[in-house]
């Protein structure tokens, strides 16, 4: 197992653009909701992107994603496109999933990208399946299950980490810590809010990484899939993080402080590495503003296409409530 | 050998023994059908339905799961997407309500949610109904919540036959399908026509026929519906008796071509009747044939109490033979 990771330029430029792709998409997304255009609930990542982008880059196109409501970055750093994604937010039918699923039931079937679950905990026994059909089939994919901290009161959490340690199962269970569960803190709701020491009761390695440090998250993930994928067992990478904004779009935020969020905001896991990367001499200002200027582009093409996308006909309601046949 | 000229005999089995033959052919006739389950491997099935099979099959197809029904009713949904068959045996419908999220939000939802692009190949077998004085813990018959599901097939085998060959169809059918034994059931036997090597999940199908009322039922109630027509058959009243079979969709054109023959239905249902299965095939009957109708329709299900252990507080509990006797004669005497 290798923990060096070859920081050459292109691969923090990649690393960069990643997270700023989730960042700037999501502010448009904000946007968008204020003027109507996405409705429903809408739940921004804003803080985090280094837990998906430093994680899904380790993946193969062939292991699986269960991801939660809040999955945006998971979805884009999978490589779902964006138009398809915009379309979905705002319901088109050219959207990943014909507008059915909307800003919380992203899926891609060509991307193993399973959901998108709204159920706090509930995509947990659903990784812990696919991981044992890959099994029974004889892949040698892993899936890699995304849940927050808050799952980690349910009783999905313990009986997936106990389901796939005692079968073997090669799941990379990723905790996205952001320390709040909706408004309920970490330390208010778990008697042991070190959430890696769940993981012996379970006979699962553990490890607990800073989240807002997208290289630290990388090489995390890089020696948690290769211990899944060569032992077959699960493993447990909580990732420490925290979400700048809101739960939803609902939310008073009653619940923390502003010199909190303040504290946190300083610990951004984009403006880190882009600070680094130029004091470092690594990345110039010219480079990055041309990376933003080819986001805002396709920030810009996504919300055209989702403008120009159709509304599913009425009379297609009822297709796919049962399905006629397995999609291949 | 037989030879050409002898017709194969008809073998007589228990119900468990059907529903067992049946796992065994599913799982010897492809290698992506599994089943797994609490106690189904070594313990042979709290029912004793897979007794022997793990032993005969390995266990990795008959799999021993720790009391965890979200976590492998959800892992049957996920191997069910990556490719599997499986075959969830949850021990009884009591317990599937710690797995209530997954059946309902994922296997459910996903197929649809997701713009059609997964489907969830999933067969979810559980045990059902009261009979046994197991207090109401463990006397439920909920097959009527699931069968309010969009997304989901509910099945409720009552006959041998059905109880043999359900279960290939519902794994082939690309839907999550739940299929309800009724406890009362497995020791029952009868004979297994040979000639018959198959069964559909689309169909009602009239057991009985009769014009003057239509008794409409299933699973663990056809019998005391079968020993109801004949008694009324005793008073010269001649009943049809209806087996829903599939409890999601239901098939509603058997169900209303029976009252356009009989004018009359009682609706028999060991559910209870607040928000049930019984409520929804009265108010399909009455949307669809308000006008063939000669009498109100009657209802005999079970007693709006959780089911008590007492022997005669449980029997008093359930639909029993003269309650149906009664209704049917009741609609009847007037015409």
């Amino acid at each position: 197992m290798t923990e060096k990771l070859h920081l050459d330029h292109a691969h923090l430029r990649d690393l960069l653009t990643a997270m700023l792709r989730i960042r700037r998409f999501e502010e448009k997304c904000f946007e968008l909701y204020q003027s109507e255009k996405i409705r429903g609930y809408l739940h921004l990542y804003d803080g985090e992107e280094a837990v998906s982008v430093g994680v899904i880059r380790t993946l193969r196109p062939d292991d699986a994603i269960v991801a939660t409501y809040r999955e945006h970055g998971q979805a884009l750093a999978r490589g779902i496109g964006m138009n398809v994604l915009m379309a979905e937010l705002y319901g088109k039918q050219e959207g990943c999933c014909r507008g059915r699923g909307g800003s919380m039931h992203i899926f891609d079937r060509t991307k193993r990208f399973y959901g998108g679950n709204a159920i706090v905990g509930g995509g947990l026994p659903l990784a812990v399946g696919v991981a044992l059909g890959d099994k029974m089939q004889g892949r040698t994919s892993i899936t890699a299950c995304f849940f927050g901290e808050g799952a980690v009161d349910e009783g999905s959490f313990h009986e997936s980490m106990n389901l796939a340690s005692l079968w073997r199962l090669p799941v990379l269970f990723v905790c996205e810590n952001n320390l709040y569960s909706m408004g309920m803190a970490l330390e208010r709701a778990e008697a042991e809010p070190d959430i890696t020491r769940k993981a012996a009761g379970y006979r699962v390695t553990a490890e607990a990484v800073d989240g807002m440090d997208v290289v630290a998250v990388e090489v995390a993930a890089q020696r948690a899939v290769s211990a899944v994928r060569e032992t077959s067992r699960p493993y447990l990478l909580e990732c420490r993080t925290y979400r700048f904004r809101a739960h939803s779009m609902f939310d008073a935020q009653l619940y923390r402080t502003k010199q909190e969020i303040e504290t946190w905001r300083k610990r951004d896991p984009i403006d880190r590495l882009r600070s680094w990367l130029e004091q470092s001499g690594l990345m110039h200002a010219e480079e990055i503003n041309k990376i933003e200027a080819e986001i805002a582009a396709e920030i810009d093409a996504a919300v055209a296409f989702a403008e120009a996308g159709t509304w599913e006909p009425v009379e297609e309601l009822e297709r796919f409530v049962t399905m006629d046949r397995v999609p291949q | 050998m037989n030879s050409a000229a002898t017709p194969p005999k008809p073998q007589r089995m228990t119900y468990r023994e059907a529903c067992k033959q049946a796992i065994r052919a599913a799982i010897l006739a492809d290698p992506r059908v599994f089943l797994m389950g609490e106690d189904v491997a070594r313990y042979g099935g709290s029912y004793a339905v897979t007794k022997g099979l793990a032993e005969e099959l390995g266990e990795e197809k008959i799999r021993d799961t720790p009391l965890s029904e979200a976590a492998y009713v959800g892992a049957g949904i996920g191997a069910a997407i990556a490719g599997m068959r499986p075959i969830v045996e949850i021990m009884t419908v009591n317990f599937s309500l710690l797995a209530l999220d997954q059946i309902v939000n994922n296997a459910a939802t996903i197929p649809h949610m997701s713009g059609g692009q997964l489907a969830v190949p999933l067969v979810i077998r559980m045990a059902t109904g009261a009979g046994r004085q197991l207090a109401a813990q463990h006397s439920h018959s909920l097959e009527g919540w699931y069968a309010h599901i969009p997304g989901l097939k509910v099945l409720a085998p009552a006959t041998i036959e059905d109880a043999r060959y359900m279960l290939q169809p519902a794994l082939e059918d690309p839907n999550p399908v739940l299929i309800f034994e009724h406890i009362m059931l497995y020791n029952r036997e009868d004979e297994l026509d040979p000639t018959i090597t198959g069964v559909d999940i689309v169909s009602a199908k009239i057991r009985r026929p009769g014009h003057d009322v239509t008794l409409l039922t299933y699973g663990g109630m056809l019998f005391k519906t079968l020993d109801a027509a004949e008694a009324l058959h005793q008073e010269g009243i001649e009943a049809e008796v209806i087996d829903l079979r599939v409890l999601r969709p239901l098939d509603m054109a058997t169900v209303l071509g029976s009252v356009a023959r009989t004018r009359r239905v009682v609706i028999v249902d060991e559910g209870w009747k607040s928000g049930s299965l019984s409520a929804e095939l009265t108010a399909r009957i009455v949307e669809g044939a308000f006008f063939e109708l000669d009498a109100p329709i009657r209802r005999v299900c079970s007693r709006e109490v959780p089911i008590p252990y007492a022997a005669h507080l449980e029997q008093a509990a359930l639909p029993q033979v003269p309650a149906i006797v009664a209704a049917a004669r009741e609609l009847v005497k007037g015409r």
